[in-house]
């Protein structure tokens, strides 16, 4: 296994970092998992000027970091960062290798598997160390509604990618020490085939349904227009905002932007409060983040109903109304 | 890779080269949302699911057509899958595609992405080695990795663009537009390439019934096996794939499920007076009856 000591990588991705803390929190996962087979932090870092990163994952946990600093590096790039990486891992065959699921990411990592020969396991929601020393991954399948846990018994490194906000990170230590390693531009560097013409920073989007902590989600199971807008009066009171699903977007009860689903909006509240929904797995996909989950449908047999921790087998706008009914009084007191 | 026309029938060969020849590659994905799952394997019981062509297959196909009408065109739709998954290259057919393969064989059971796009990649080499442009879905509605895209176009060793919202063809470059990481960018490739697409702006058009009942009455899909593609067992399926799946369980698992009825001013009651803390610590109040 190389020379001495196990390594566990992460890949540092530092675009956007304000919205994108996700390498901090898999430096701070791999530190435990570090712990369990006795390995060492590594952190790569490619691109120009980035020794402010450098410092960074040092105060949040990296005890090793490879730095790869150059003009050329500047812009994120496939091509040429699948190139320094494959290099890199070769020489140094790290046990572990952890992505963050940015678009970068979720690109770079599959890529980077294949030239590598290696399994990748994606959106993994929980890193273990199993008895035999292996990466259990827990990842997500068929949408949400099963887990899957999943292990590479043979190929190195262990890959995998992780959403951010799954981990916690570790606060900031200015004591922190980490062994710097400055990796020269490799002579070998190919053109890249990918042009970027142009890059232009959105407007930050006001994510008010994906940052909600309380959301209420109404279904077809709401039965009208009218009703469906006692939702929002619920959702005033909690402080939270209101979801849809696709038959009431369709049905115009709601905003297209209240559409909550697979290929829309991936919501992650501490409570969801679910009314009149069966759902649907291109609905669900997109709750599989959320907390405490209660239901509300006619039909006890529904699939929300099975994945709720309070199943309510009643109509739903009157529940609704009690809802509120109840809330006014007991915040009122 | 690039192979020479033929000598003979050169006028229909060089109206053959100005094509641009797609590969779109798709996959059937299960309509229902509770799937049986062999609790020993670990694996999806497809067999046992109603399958559709999975959202952003189709839109990748509805670029390739719209390429096709903008450029003149050809394009090839593959899938990898049992052999009810004809039925998508059936729909691709009415829509427009030009020719259908369905890669198909009970050893390429149980594979993960590498050994998908290691099969996939194989399939476009052998029977269309002369592409131009290999489009894909940037991810599947069962799955969602996201993973074979990419993976294909490092097996065919060209480059390769990932969830791209939208593209346009000038000669043989290929410019599109992807919003990536909160950046909206504009990148160019030469073909040949790769793009995954989204669903974003290729909304799939709509094809009547009709259509549809008269492609499937079309035999024009070929079939081929791991034989045809020069692969062995080591290459496909579980064998060829680094991943091993442990478990699959509920995620529902570690979920109370309590389960209230009765009048809606009862339930509400009881709720608040059993888990008034769960919703309570969220919201910021205490939701303590006055008594
Ligand atoms: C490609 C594709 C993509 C899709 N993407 C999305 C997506 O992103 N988001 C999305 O939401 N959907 C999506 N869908 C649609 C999805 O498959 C479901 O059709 C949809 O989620 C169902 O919405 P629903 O639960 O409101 O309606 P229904 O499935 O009709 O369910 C209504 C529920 O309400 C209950 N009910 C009825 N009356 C009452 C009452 N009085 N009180 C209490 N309960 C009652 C019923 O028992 C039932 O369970 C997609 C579909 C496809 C094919």
């Amino acid at each position: 296994m190389g020379e001495g000591k196990r390594s566990i990588w992460v890949f540092g991705d530092y675009r956007n970092y304000f919205q994108n803390r996700v390498t901090l929190q898999l430096i701070s996962r791999a530190s435990d998992l570090a712990k369990a087979i006795d390995a060492t932090v590594c952190v790569t870092v490619f691109g120009h000027g980035v020794d402010e990163w450098v410092w960074e994952y040092t105060c949040h946990g990296a005890r090793k970091i490879y730095v790869c600093d150059h003009e050329k590096l500047k812009f994120y790039s496939n091509d040429i960062y699948l190139h320094l990486m494959e290099k890199l891992v070769r020489e140094h065959r790290p046990e572990i290798l952890l992505v963050g699921a940015t678009a970068f990411g979720r690109e770079f990592a599959p890529r980077l598997a294949k030239r590598l020969k290696t399994g990748l396991t994606a959106d993994c929601i929980g890193l273990d160390i199993g008895e035999d020393g292996l990466l259990v991954q827990t990842a997500p399948a068929f949408g949400g509604n099963m887990l899957t846990k999943i292990v590479t018994p043979v190929k190195r490194p262990q890959m995998a990618t992780v959403r951010p906000g799954t981990f916690q990170e570790i606060p900031h230590d200015n004591d922190a020490v980490a062994e710097i390693v400055r990796v020269p531009l490799p002579d070998d560097l190919p053109e890249d085939r990918v042009t970027l013409v142009s890059s232009v920073r959105q407007p930050e989007r006001v994510q008010k349904l994906e940052d909600a902590a309380v959301v209420v989600c109404g279904g077809r199971g709401m039965g009208s227009r009218k009703k469906f807008r006692n939702l929002y009066e619920l959702a005033r009171i909690l402080g939270g905002e209101v979801g849809a699903t696709r038959p009431v977007v369709y049905s115009k009860w709601a905003d297209e932007e209240a559409l909550v689903g697979q290929a829309d909006k991936h919501i992650s509240p501490r409570v969801l409060i679910s009314f009149g929904i069966s759902g649907a797995i291109q609905h669900t996909a997109g709750i599989r983040d959320a907390g405490f989950i209660i239901a509300v449908n006619k039909n006890p047999h529904a699939t929300m109903m099975k994945m709720a921790d309070v199943a309510i087998v009643a109509d739903a706008n009157q529940v609704c109304t009690a809802l509120i009914k109840e809330l006014r009084k007991r915040i009122r007191s | 890779m690039r192979e020479a026309p033929p000598e003979s029938g050169r006028n229909h060969d060089a109206l053959e080269a100005a094509l641009v020849k797609m590969i779109v590659c798709m996959k059937q994905v299960p309509m229902v949302s509770e799937l049986p799952w062999d609790r020993k394997t670990g694996l999806l019981k497809r067999e046992a699911a109603e399958g559709m062509m999975n959202p952003a297959c189709k839109s990748a196909l509805e670029a390739a057509l719209r390429i096709k009408e903008g450029h003149g065109g050809h394009i090839t739709a593959i899938t990898m899958g049992p052999p009810m998954a004809a039925e998508i290259l059936h729909e691709a057919l009415s829509m427009g595609a030009d020719r259908c393969l369905l890669v198909s064989d009970p050893r390429m059971a149980g594979a993960d992405t590498m050994a998908t796009s290691a099969v996939l990649a194989r399939a476009i080499e052998t029977f269309c080695s002369d592409f131009d442009l290999v489009l894909c879905g940037c991810h599947t509605s069962d799955s969602e990795t996201a993973q074979v895209g990419p993976q294909m176009g490092e097996e065919l060793g060209i480059s390769s663009i990932a969830s791209v919202d939208d593209l346009k063809l000038t000669g043989r470059r290929l410019r599109v537009e992807r919003v990536s990481d909160h950046f909206l960018e504009t990148l160019e490739m030469d073909l040949p390439g790769l793009v995954t697409v989204t669903t974003a702006h290729y909304t799939p058009r709509y094809i009547p019934m009709a259509g549809l009942q008269d492609a499937f009455r079309e035999p024009s899909i070929l079939t081929a096996g791991a034989h045809d593609l020069g692969m062995d067992e080591a290459e496909l399926g579980l064998e060829g794939s680094p991943t091993r799946i442990l478990e699959v369980f509920s995620s529902t698992a570690g979920k109370q499920n309590v389960v209230l009825a009765g009048t809606p001013r009862k339930i509400v009651e009881e709720l608040f007076e059993r888990f008034d803390d769960a919703i309570g610590s969220v919201i910021r109040k205490d939701l303590k009856a006055v008594k």
